[in-house]
């Protein structure tokens, strides 16, 4: 193999190792060692079972918001109302769990079926008012975002307040029979795992085997084309932004079913604009998202052993994963260097 | 190729993982070094009730031989989606803490769970009541849970005495936070210590004394969220009121007021939590009722070193002659630069009062705002009686629930 054509094998490791010199410099500049402070966010990630079971745990609703986004973004669409569509699903989920008494079975199967119908509704609306309104799907989503959040905060301080009185935390701890049944004593549930890997399976057979996948995918690249060809745009738009906010959606049920007990204030707290990240790190592929998911998450939890032992800000995890994002964004356009074919990126990378 | 690719971005995220946590070796344990650990809701710097605890971890660090403190800032579902008071704790237990203080109620539940799983490292829930023996969450702290809270209460009614003597339109107004126990029975506190002061060095009638209550919603504000507590104060002080009370974390009712002031109207302040809360507008400022943990904090400490600590709900009395004294006191209040001498006067001997034992403001005969008797005629309310305040009281406009 000739020098240069290690060179391009090596590429994608560029943004990876850019980020983690800037980060490097970065702790050096606050007097830590590298070493020591990339060790302890390792350690912070997989030094005990329960680490490692909370890193897993943190990148389901992770992993299903940035999993729809792959159908969103190949058809084009940025939906940024993903984190409002978290949101949905999780108050969705907690009014069955507070207000309705069923088997456990039937319970759980219903919270998750009308979170992802509240996240999908939610998603409609932004897709709704694109179509037909001319408000463009960032906008849109924003607005969207806001509103769930504000509709969270009222609940949890009025109508479903706890009985002594709101102290804005949240609703009171759901019956046990609501929630997913959890591994031991950690926030993971072998359902969500479940529930994740078959999201992420329906992902990958729609954009790769179905017909609609390939009609996103013209309506991704050009929609104007694919419109005279026959594409009904405004349809698959809708249907792909629903897609979307269902799976999002789902995330909001295992947040508030496993993560919490119970409506939190800030029940998604941005994991929506983080599986945004998780995807353009991702270069748009499904196929990757799981393991750029899973890089996110434990980056995120070990920042916290991070901050808790050489004390700086545990944002340092953020500008980490972030810097990497920039950098990929930046650099990381394989196709232009004739490293993966034409299939690599999807429609944003084209733009 | 998206399998080769795959394998090198796993290649390349693996590699570097097992170089570095092979270099990340065992640290050097100093010998009688005391590790403890504050878990923050907010930021540590947030100069209200987060500051206020890291600065009581400092004092123990400064005061007690081989302390370290380790902080966590900021934890909650907001800034931190991926954080959990029981991850924060097992590195702080990895890490050598024998003593955790978890500063919010919002940890209260999570405390809990952490005692139990860590039953040889003490913890501190703040303003909880699980240890309480005659508390309504009575038996649920295992041997290891303790809590500590201020008596603010009376730093309150304080408050409220500064207010009744400095007001001319009788009408004092409360900025409120949420409403749960705690906001209700600080609130209440301070209308008892303005009715006291009203009567008895104004000379006036305590049942005029106009006293309105408007909860925000939260600590502070959120935009679209909570109402704005700079309009809340600008309606206060244009219906009348002319001394605005906080019971919020952030500073809209000094500055409001103190803006009208000066355009020229009589209004005055009391703001909370922090001990320079006067500092945005001294002169209108007629003091601040404020937190101060590091004595509480360094006595649990040593306690904890020595092995002699044991298990207690600490409501803390004010060292009532040390009201300014950080070393002393739990609590405290600070003279703003807006008394009067002659205030100032009355205000001190309310204060002597109060200290001796001569001066009780929750005192029967008290009635709660739908009317039911609280207290009968001289009756003297008990701890659960002030803590636990089902209802604001008679007298008191704004919603109790």
């Amino acid at each position: 193999m000739t020098g240069r054509a290690w060179l391009r094998r090596l590429w994608p490791l560029a943004p990876v190792l850019g980020a983690l010199v800037i980060t490097s410099g970065l702790l050096l500049l606050f007097g830590v060692s590298p070493f020591e402070g990339f060790g302890a966010l390792l350690q912070g990630a997989f030094g005990t079972e329960a680490k490692v079971l909370s890193v897993a745990a943190f990148w389901v609703p992770l992993t299903l918001a940035a999993a729809g986004l792959v159908v969103a973004f190949t058809a084009g669409l940025w939906n940024i109302g993903v984190e409002g569509q978290i949101v949905m699903g999780a108050v969705a989920s907690s009014w069955l769990a507070l207000r309705f008494d069923a088997p456990r079975p039937i319970l759980l199967v219903a919270e998750i079926l009308v979170a992802m119908a509240a996240g999908a509704l939610w998603a409609g609306v932004v897709a709704i008012f694109k179509t037909r309104g001319g408000v463009h799907e960032i906008f849109g989503g924003l607005a969207l975002n806001n509103i769930a959040i504000i509709f969270t905060n009222y609940l949890i301080s009025g109508p479903w307040q706890p009985p002594e009185g709101g102290t804005f935390r949240g609703t009171v701890p759901f019956p046990e029979k609501a929630l997913f049944p959890l591994l031991g004593v950690s926030r993971l549930s072998p359902l969500s795992i479940a529930l994740t890997l078959g999201a992420l399976a329906a992902v990958y057979f729609i954009l790769r085997g179905t017909y609609w996948g390939l009609k996103l995918d013209a309506l991704g690249r050009n929609p104007k084309s694919a419109f005279l060809l026959g594409v009904s745009s405004e349809r698959e738009m809708i249907l792909a932004m629903m897609f979307c906010g269902a799976l999002a959606g789902l995330g909001g049920s295992v947040r508030v079913l496993s993560w919490f007990d119970s409506l939190r204030q800030s029940i998604s707290g941005g994991i929506g604009f983080l599986a945004l990240l998780v995807v353009m790190l991702a270069l748009f592929r499904v196929v990757l998202v799981p393991f750029v998911a899973f890089f996110f998450s434990a980056v995120l939890s070990g920042s916290i052993s991070l901050q808790l032992r050489t004390q700086l800000h545990s944002s340092l995890g953020g500008i980490l994963t972030s810097v990497m994002v920039l950098l990929v964004l930046l650099f990381g356009d394989y196709r232009q260097l004739g490293i993966f074919g034409s299939r690599g990126g999807k429609a944003l990378a084209d733009e | 190729m998206s399998k080769r690719f795959l394998f090198r971005l796993m290649a390349l995220l693996i590699i570097p993982a097992l170089l570095l946590s092979a270099c990340a070796g065992g640290t050097v344990e100093e010998e009688q070094e005391f590790v403890f650990g504050v878990v923050l809701v907010g930021p540590k710097n947030d100069r209200g009730w987060s500051q206020a605890h890291y600065e009581g971890g400092q004092y123990v660090e400064e005061n007690m031989p081989g302390a370290r403190m380790i902080v966590f800032e900021s934890l909650n579902p907001a800034d931190k989606p991926e954080a959990t008071l029981e991850g924060v704790v097992d590195d702080m237990v990895a890490d050598g803490a024998q003593l955790v203080f978890t500063t919010s109620d919002e940890f209260e539940e999570d405390t809990l769970g952490a005692a139990e799983k860590y039953p040889e490292v003490t913890f501190i829930s703040i303003s909880g009541d699980d240890a309480w023996a005659e508390g309504q969450d009575a038996g649920k702290a295992p041997p290891n849970l303790g809590n500590i809270m201020g008596r603010m209460p009376d730093m309150k009614a304080v408050a409220g005495c500064a207010a009744a003597l400095a007001t001319e339109t009788g009408k004092l107004a409360y900025l409120g936070p949420l409403i749960n126990f705690e906001t209700r029975r600080l609130a209440a506190s301070a209308y008892l210590g303005a009715r006291y002061c009203y009567d008895e060095f104004r000379g006036m009638d305590p049942d005029d004394l106009e006293y309105t209550v408007t909860w925000i919603g939260f600590w502070f504000n959120i935009p679209g969220v909570t109402l704005d507590p700079t309009e809340v104060t600008t309606n206060f002080i244009d219906s009348g009121a002319d001394v605005v009370l906080s019971g919020i974390d952030t500073t809209e009712a000094i500055v409001v007021s103190g803006q009208r002031a000066d355009q020229g109207e009589r209004v005055f302040a009391v703001p909370y939590d922090f001990v320079g809360a006067c500092d945005e507008k001294p002169e209108i400022c007629l003091g601040v009722p404020y937190f101060n943990w590091g004595p509480d904090y360094l006595e649990t400490a040593s306690a904890v070193e020595a092995g002699s600590w044991e298990q207690e709900w600490e409501w803390n009395k004010a060292a009532w002659d040390a009201l300014d004294d950080r070393t002393k006191t739990p609590i405290g209040w600070i003279h703003g630069p807006g008394l009067t001498d002659e205030w100032k006067a009355d205000l001190e001997t309310f204060i002597d009062g109060m200290a001796s034992g001569d001066v009780v403001v929750w005192k029967g005969p008290l009635n709660l705002q739908d009317g039911t008797t609280y207290l009968e005629e001289g009756e003297v309310a008990t701890g659960q009686q002030i803590w636990y305040l089902p209802q604001l009281l008679e007298g008191m406009e704004g919603p109790s629930k």
